[in-house]
């Protein structure tokens, strides 16, 4: 029979109980599949809703965190509203991309991911967004070739958008931030502190 | 005005479908007496509105017919047909139940001729094809009624079709004079068998039932099939009458889903797969049926059904929930969804999707008479704080006709009891 029992541990739907938001919820799936089905995105994703809960059920765990399933959910809620079983399924699969970052296992140039990336950078580096450097950023993610066609591409709207007064040029040197960007670095750094202790904190 | 005999050892039974039927008789004949009230002009319930039971694909006019010659012999049992209980007072062994009678415009001298219906002109949705056929404003509700009598629609009261309809009648059966009444009776222990109606299919938004004509009821679709139904027992499809020979069944429509019905309505995968039957038995080789289904719940006895529609080839089950339909430019509707065993994708067309719609309770929890302890999912509970009210068939669970009669024998069997207590006590 071999180590048959080993299969039928449940280890990782532990874990992810334990660490991912709303992961408690991931045993209340009856397979039913009108998440999957009513995903707009659905047919780019290596794994639908579905799958990734029958996955973390059957212990596929490097599987589950490097697929590129919850790097494309776009929150538009219609899995959610339609699960006969109310499993808060957006939620869970945020939770999951989490994770998957937490333990550095995301797929690599992981669009989704990068911007991410890119929009938390912007962001808590003054307290505001800056939009014109954050686009520039996003145009260039793939290289200078790329970006630089896509600028092209974007030309007339960005000029639209500078004669209305909806981007201001000189956010490229500088730009606007908050007046305590002190405080707000030190709350970050509070935040992050707080959260490193939650995960360190075994749950009940 | 209407005088009917009860004591507080006379059983009320309150609806006379297939529960409330069995209920009644089965009390009735052990001598006890009983009287039935049926909001409907005929006695049957949603029973009569079925082409054929699962799993012995026998008709159950059959059946029917046994019940209503019971109910015709039995000296104990009084009818009253176009009743309802609209008040409910007192404690076991002693209630008093308000009954508002509606106007049948219809005596007792009516032989079901038919000459009334001939004569009046105005058409209106007959309610048993369920708005899928008209009937006249003079009407036999359906051809095996019982009782055998014609029905005057309030809506042609006052009009010339009223006057048509008694001109024509050759036996002073037509009394345009009826009007409503109410009358109060003792009784000393109710049997609740109000039963359950089909879950409203156009709160299930993704499937369109309200935007697609192509997309039909499984209560429908079993009167499309009925020899005697809206279409002779042809398998058409709504929007052009073109035969329906691809179909898709789509399971758990309502049921067993928190932004629908909560329960498991038991009854629909049997139901879908007698359905899936019918057009086999129509169209053959032609036949192209697909059955979605989260779990196929065909347990004990009926799982040899089951595995005997598995085998034919032409009747194909798909594991998935669909997630939505949407019609293409033929009007077919098209089912979309990803299957649970292969997680593809797929995007069906076909000549009709037929939804398994849920059974809810026919009466809403907040709209009983009296207080009694209804579950989560408004279905009547068996419990003491309900004292001398046991429900009985659909009132108290998803079920199907067999379980239903059972359920209702036992019912008949708490009140009986109620009724010996009273009769000894009074001895």
């Amino acid at each position: 029979m071999g180590d048959m029992s080993k299969n039928y541990r449940l280890n990782f739907l532990k874990e992810v109980e334990a660490n991912v938001e709303e992961g408690e919820w991931v045993k209340m799936c009856m397979q039913c599949g009108v998440c999957s089905g009513s995903c707009p995105l659905g047919k780019f994703w290596n794994h639908p809703p579905q799958e990734i809960f029958m996955m973390i059920r059957a212990g596929k765990r490097e599987e589950v965190l490097t697929s590129n399933a919850m790097w494309m959910c776009t929150s538009c809620y219609n899995c959610i509203v339609r699960c006969p079983r109310e499993l808060p399924i957006t939620h869970i699969m945020h939770g999951l991309a989490h994770y998957a970052k937490r333990l550095g296992l995301i797929p690599q140039q992981q669009p989704t991911a990068k911007f991410a990336q890119l929009f938390w950078n912007n962001l808590s580096n003054k307290g505001r967004v800056n939009e014109l450097k954050l686009g520039v950023k996003l145009y260039f993610m793939n290289g200078i070739g790329e970006g630089f066609k896509t600028s092209l591409k974007m030309k007339d709207i960005g000029m639209g958008m500078m004669k209305t007064k909806r981007m201001n040029p000189l956010e490229i040197v500088g730009g606007h931030g908050l007046e305590d960007i002190k405080g707000f670095q030190a709350m970050l750094k509070k935040a992050q502190e707080l959260e490193d202790q939650r995960i360190a904190t075994p749950r009940p | 005005m209407m005088a009917v005999a009860a004591t507080v050892e006379t059983i009320l039974v309150v609806g006379g479908g297939i529960s409330g039927m069995t209920a009644a008789l089965e009390a009735a004949e052990t001598g006890k007496q009983v009287v039935l009230v049926e909001q409907r002009p005929y006695l049957g319930g949603r029973v009569t509105q079925l082409y054929k039971y699962f799993p012995k694909l026998c008709f159950p006019t059959c059946g029917l017919e046994i019940n209503q010659r019971r109910t015709k012999q039995n000296p104990h049992l009084t009818v009253l047909t176009l009743a309802q209980v609209t008040g409910l007072t007192g404690a076991v062994g002693d209630y008093t139940a308000t009954i508002k009678l509606a106007p049948r415009y219809v005596n007792e001298r009516c032989t079901a001729c038919g000459d009334c219906a001939t004569a009046v002109e105005t058409e209106f949705d007959d309610e048993y094809n369920y708005g899928l056929s008209k009937r006249k404003g003079a009407y036999l509700p359906y051809r095996m009624a019982h009782p055998a009598r014609y029905v005057l629609d309030p809506a042609i009261i006052g009009t010339a079709d009223a006057e048509k309809a008694k001109a024509a009648c050759k036996y002073d059966a037509i009394d345009l004079e009826m009007r409503e009444e109410t009358l109060e009776l003792r009784c000393g222990a109710v049997i609740w068998a109000t039963g359950w109606q089909p879950y409203d299919a156009a709160k299930i938004q993704p499937y369109g039932y309200d935007r697609f004509a192509n997309v039909i009821t499984s209560v429908e679709f079993e009167r499309l099939a009925d020899v005697n139904g809206p279409t002779g027992g042809k398998i058409v499809r709504p929007s052009d009458g073109k035969e329906a020979k691809k179909i898709a069944f789509i399971q758990c429509a309502g049921s067993r889903d928190r932004n629908h019905l909560l329960h498991c309505s038991r009854i629909c995968c049997m139901a879908s797969m007698k359905q899936a039957t019918y057009v086999i038995d129509a169209f053959a080789e032609q036949a192209e049926i697909n059955i979605y289904y989260i779990d196929l719940r065909s347990i004990d006895r009926f799982e040899d059904f089951y595995t005997k529609v598995r085998a034919n080839k032409n009747i194909k089950f798909i594991k998935s929930k669909p997630s939505s339909i949407v019609a293409d430019k033929d009007g077919n509707p098209v089912v979309h969804g990803v299957d649970t065993e292969g997680y593809n994708r797929y995007a069906e067309p076909h000549d009709l999707v037929v939804l398994a719609v849920g059974m809810e309770p026919a009466v809403n929890q907040n709209d009983f008479p009296l207080a009694l302890k209804i579950n989560r999912e408004g279905f009547i509970e068996a419990a003491p704080e309900n004292g001398g009210v046991f429900a009985a068939g659909c009132a108290a669970d998803a079920l199907d006709v067999n379980r239903s009669a059972q359920h209702a024998t036992g019912a008949a069997l708490r009140a009986i009891q109620v009724i010996n207590r009273v009769a000894r006590a009074e001895v």
